[in-house]
């Protein structure tokens, strides 16, 4: 199994994939679903992933639930703030935020979350000291910034990676 | 799509309002782009676009070939997947290659590093 299927949950997403794009269950795009999802994890093992695979599917579910709503809601607020004549009584600027995890694959969950949000990019990060550096368009309290990505995400990421 | 398929109403003004919900979400974080001042700010505004405008949108063709064809259409969900798991990663090369050249030249008011590399040796000396 697993010397023919290095990685057999990304073979198994790449057959998903392909049968998707192409709206068929035909047996030849099931041949050629399985020829790629075959071949392309080699490619994958060339990049030398972190091993450790994400555990708990209730939390990962909570987790996307939460972010889902996180996104809608800062959608409705950067909207609002471009919107909103002359832009004025607001400061975008710099938060640091002390992280404990240390997990590579789950600081790279944190990284799409907080990029993918609007209002929040990821900006820097020191490996030494796990120091987060991110920029928020709209910064009231920098405390508030640092508990809502310590308690609402690493917090879960944590149980999940770790 | 056969002639003869015809949308339901209530289809038509759901997806209707999805897509063009969808279509000013990516025009108001276009506006954003040209109304906010310095990069960093400029960055969140593109987001708009790829989360909840390219979400209302997809959604929108789902309903839209799912009614018509009367069977489920999924793959608008993996332009959803793909979509956040890409976006950011070039949100962020943006962004650090932008920290980079600002801190190299000393402009924007960017924090430094931190903490400087020479504290933490200066510490870790003391511990021992």
């Amino acid at each position: 199994m697993t010397r023919w299927l290095p990685y057999p949950r990304i073979s198994a997403l790449l057959l998903v994939t392909w049968l998707l794009f192409n709206q068929s269950l035909a047996p030849a795009q099931i041949l050629l679903g399985v020829l790629l999802a075959v071949s392309l994890p080699w490619l994958l093992a060339r990049l030398q992933p972190v091993p450790g695979r994400p555990r708990r599917p209730l939390t990962i579910l909570r987790l996307a639930v939460r972010v889902l709503l996180d996104i809608i809601r800062s959608n409705i607020a950067v909207a609002l703030i471009i919107l909103r004549p002359g832009m004025r009584g607001r400061t975008a600027g710099f938060v640091r935020i002390p992280l404990t995890m240390r997990n590579p694959n789950a600081l790279a969950v944190l990284a799409c979350i907080i990029t993918a949000t609007p209002g929040t990019v990821w900006v820097d990060y020191e490996p030494d000291t796990g120091m987060l550096m991110i920029h928020v368009l709209d910064l009231i309290d920098e405390n508030e910034w640092i508990h809502t990505i310590t308690q609402r995400y690493e917090t879960l990421l944590l149980e999940i990676f770790e | 799509m056969s002639p003869d398929t015809e949308l339901p109403l209530w289809a038509a003004i759901v997806t209707a309002a999805l897509v063009l919900l969808g279509a000013s979400l990516a025009l108001i974080g276009t506006v954003g782009l040209l109304r906010l001042k310095t990069f960093y700010e400029r960055v969140h505004a593109p987001t708009l676009g790829t989360t909840l405008g390219i979400g209302c949108i997809l959604i929108g063709s789902m309903v839209y070939f799912t009614v018509l064809e009367t069977r489920p259409v999924l793959h608008e969900l993996l332009i959803a997947f793909y979509m956040t798991l890409t976006t950011p990663i070039t949100l962020v090369m943006l962004v650090r290659a932008a920290l980079y050249r600002d801190r190299y030249h000393g402009r924007n008011q960017v924090p430094d590093s931190d903490p400087p590399k020479s504290t933490l040796i200066d510490k870790d000396r003391g511990r021992d």
